[in-house]
């Protein structure tokens, strides 16, 4: 199942601002997502990841503005469109038929003055709206216990859930069209971690029955590997690597992935003693020369300040299906 | 007793005094916020609380780490205010140096707060936007008498503080504002401003659960710098049983308002023994189980905690636990040592003698033997 592109991120630039003032959030992000696959998007605030994700949906909030690049999305059967050229009528169909979102605090999205079989049916109403209303409601029910949420629950309001049990409504929901593309980002940051491990299990046991894909945003990246299939790291608006899960984890290649996968205290094996990565996140406003993370990084040498490393497929042994943008290890296949 | 005023001036010093030193200990730490009544249950004898706190034990020692463990809505921040003297308590004592302490406020609040700091989660909320860092600085060194007698002597103490919480050089932090610093800074900030008290214990409450993952190591590093050089008693309020490993030198683990395990760091995350913590850490993210990821189907708990208002009798964890017995629903289980390492304990009837002796008939007269010493 896995193989043909879903969704294929070309050169894309996010701004926020116009002309001289603006703030260059996303710069040239090439990512493709497969069909079937869990791809982990990871970086720190201000990396540019949810921007990225905003982007690619065309649900910026203004001062943001896509100022270059495509999105071609590729609907199962169909012929694939750039969705960044789709007209307001054809990207209301799109939204939510084709690609969801669970955003960020999505268990504080829901409205709480209406019920949540209301707000499950609005959806499939707006979308569907030759289905009868038993039907909708038939549809509503059927995605609450696709989600492990007991039917009977569907006349409450959202404060009388839990968050947990609000966090999988809105997962519901997201599935309710049945979308190729869902994406989540930071889905499960504001949930403990055994009400977080509980929902991505049933996550990831929908996508093996639904066949979706999966955009997986986060800063924890040791739930990353653990869950996705892919991992692309962001740092300062840029990808700056992109390898398997595995390969990520076993053997990085950017210092900054390392100094990333070195943040996080293990819960087994030795006690070590961890550094984490030294000075703060760059300021959009004044990102640093060549490449974004020199100032960070204990590797930098004389090309990293004054030019910018090329994101493509390194010259190693391990160099299969992964990509770098980092001077120690020169790309020898440019990506895009 | 009290706090007199003039008693601190010989012990104040951080670094005086034994290693092993009690600081800050809690007894039968107990708090109930009260729930506001409705029409209907004006007549009723029964006033609603939810038992946020109950019956919690804790000691913090001189140069010693204690983690607090547990999820939202454990009772671990309340925890951390009772010891800060920030809510009155329903019951319990809190002894500082052995000496059992209440303050409300004013004076003698002061006097205990320049003993017992405490650190917030949100360095973005607990910094006033409007004053600089040397304001803030200033301020708390004015307050606890730490700031000298001359404009000199105030100048070298506030480049003392950001030195210990490595902001150097100084000239550069100090006429910043709030705003200027990352987030990482910022929490330095504060933590600097608790040591201008120069006390004997911190209360770090989330201390990096607000910070970028990259700089959350730099900040632990750094408190833990602070505790071997300062010889500061360090409670260390967390959701990520992770960082207590690497952190804290013992770690308690609470749910629901009660402590179910306590002991050594190492100990309880390698050999967890209350099912409630075996449960957090196999729910916790394990890069190492990649390709072992299967969907819920266990029975290990799964669930959310109980209503604090009406907290389940026995055991709290009794509703979720895979191991639960019928004696579970009734009674609380006191603490039990585990015997694994000592000072490790669970609050589980699984480890009572009688209990053990139940599984393993064939042991069951060295278990009597051993319950009757």
């Amino acid at each position: 199942m896995t193989g043909q592109p879903v969704l294929e991120i070309r050169n894309l630039d996010v701004d926020y601002g116009l002309g001289d003032q603006a703030v260059h959030a996303v710069r040239e992000v090439n990512l493709t997502l497969h069909r079937g696959e869990v791809l982990g998007l990871a970086g720190e605030s201000g990396s540019g990841k949810s921007t990225l994700a905003y982007g690619l949906t065309r649900l910026l909030p203004p001062p943001g503005v896509i100022s270059g690049g495509e999105v071609i999305y590729h609907p199962p059967g169909g012929e694939p469109y750039d969705v960044l050229g789709l007209s307001d009528r054809e990207l209301r169909a799109f939204r939510w038929a084709e690609t969801a979102i669970v955003f960020q605090g999505a268990m504080n999205s829901l409205n709480p003055v209406h019920k949540i079989s209301t707000q499950l049916t609005d959806v499939i109403k707006a979308h569907q709206p030759n289905l009868s209303a038993a039907a909708r409601t038939a549809r509503a029910r059927e995605m609450l216990r696709l989600v492990g949420i007991s039917p009977d629950r569907m006349e409450s309001y959202p404060h009388q859930l839990s968050g947990g049990m609000r966090q999988r409504v809105m997962i519901g929901m997201a599935l309710a069209l049945e979308p190729q593309v869902v994406i989540m980002d930071e889905p499960t940051t504001a949930l403990d971690v055994v009400m977080q491990r509980q929902i991505l299990g049933q996550l990831i046991e929908l996508r093996e029955r639904l066949g979706f894909s999966v955009i997986f945003i986060t800063h924890d990246l040791s739930l990353l590997v653990e869950f996705s299939d892919r991992i692309a790291i962001m740092y300062g608006g840029r990808i700056v690597e992109e390898a398997p899960a595995e390969t990520l984890y076993r053997d990085p290649m950017h210092p900054y992935s390392q100094g990333l996968l070195g943040s996080f205290p293990a819960l087994r094996g030795p006690r070590r003693e961890l550094a984490g990565i030294p000075g703060s996140p760059p300021d959009l406003r004044a990102m640093p020369t060549g490449c974004s993370f020199h100032p960070r990084c204990p590797k930098a040498f004389e090309p990293c300040p004054a030019r910018l490393p090329i994101l493509g497929q390194p010259d190693a042994p391990t160099g299969g299906g992964r990509t770098v943008a980092c001077w120690l290890h020169p790309a020898r296949v440019p990506v895009g | 007793m009290t706090l007199s005023n003039s008693a601190p001036a010989p012990a104040a010093g951080p670094a005086s005094g034994p290693a092993t030193e009690v600081v800050l200990e809690a007894v039968g730490l107990t708090k109930h916020f009260p729930v506001r009544r409705k029409l209907r249950d004006l007549f009723t004898r029964e006033h609603a609380a939810v038992h946020a706190v109950d019956d919690v034990n804790l000691v913090l020692r001189r140069g010693h780490v204690t983690a607090l463990v547990g999820e939202s809505g454990s009772g671990k921040s309340t925890v951390a205010r009772l010891l800060a003297q920030l809510y009155p308590r329903t019951g319990g004592d809190i002894l500082l140096h052995g000496d059992a302490v209440t303050v409300k406020g004013g004076r003698r609040f002061r006097a205990y707060a320049r003993r017992v700091q405490m650190i917030f989660q949100d360095p973005f909320a607990s910094l006033n936007p409007v004053h600089t860092v040397r304001y803030h600085l200033t301020r708390a060194l004015k307050i606890h008498g730490n700031a000298g007698r001359t404009a000199d002597d105030l100048e070298r103490a506030l480049a003392d503080l950001l030195g210990r919480v490595s902001l150097t050089p100084p000239e550069r932090y100090l006429e910043k504002f709030p705003h200027e610093l990352s987030g990482g800074q910022r929490q330095r900030v504060a933590i600097a401003r608790a040591l201008g008290a120069n006390p004997e214990a911190l209360l770090a409450d989330e201390p990096v659960s607000m910070l970028d993952v990259s700089i959350r190591l730099g900040v632990l590093n750094l408190l833990r710098d602070l505790k071997e050089r300062l010889n500061l008693a360090i409670l260390y309020i967390t959701h990520d049983i992770a960082s207590a490993r690497y952190f804290a030198d013992e770690t308690m683990v609470m749910y629901a308002g009660r402590m179910v395990e306590g002991g050594e760091s190492e100990t309880v995350t390698q050999n967890p023994a209350h099912p409630y913590t075996r449960l957090l850490i196999e729910s916790a993210p394990d890069p190492d189980r990649i390709s072992g990821l299967t969907a819920d189907t266990g029975d290990r708990g799964n669930g959310e905690p109980p209503s604090l208002i009406n907290p389940p009798a026995g055991c709290r964890f009794n509703p979720r636990c895979p191991n639960v017995m019928p004696r579970c629903t009734v009674d609380l289980p006191p603490r039990i040592e585990i015997g694994d390492r000592p000072g490790h304990w669970a609050a589980c009837w699984l480890y009572d003698p009688a209990t053990v002796a139940a599984q393993q008939p064939g042991s069951a007269a060295a278990a009597t033997e051993e319950a009757a010493r």
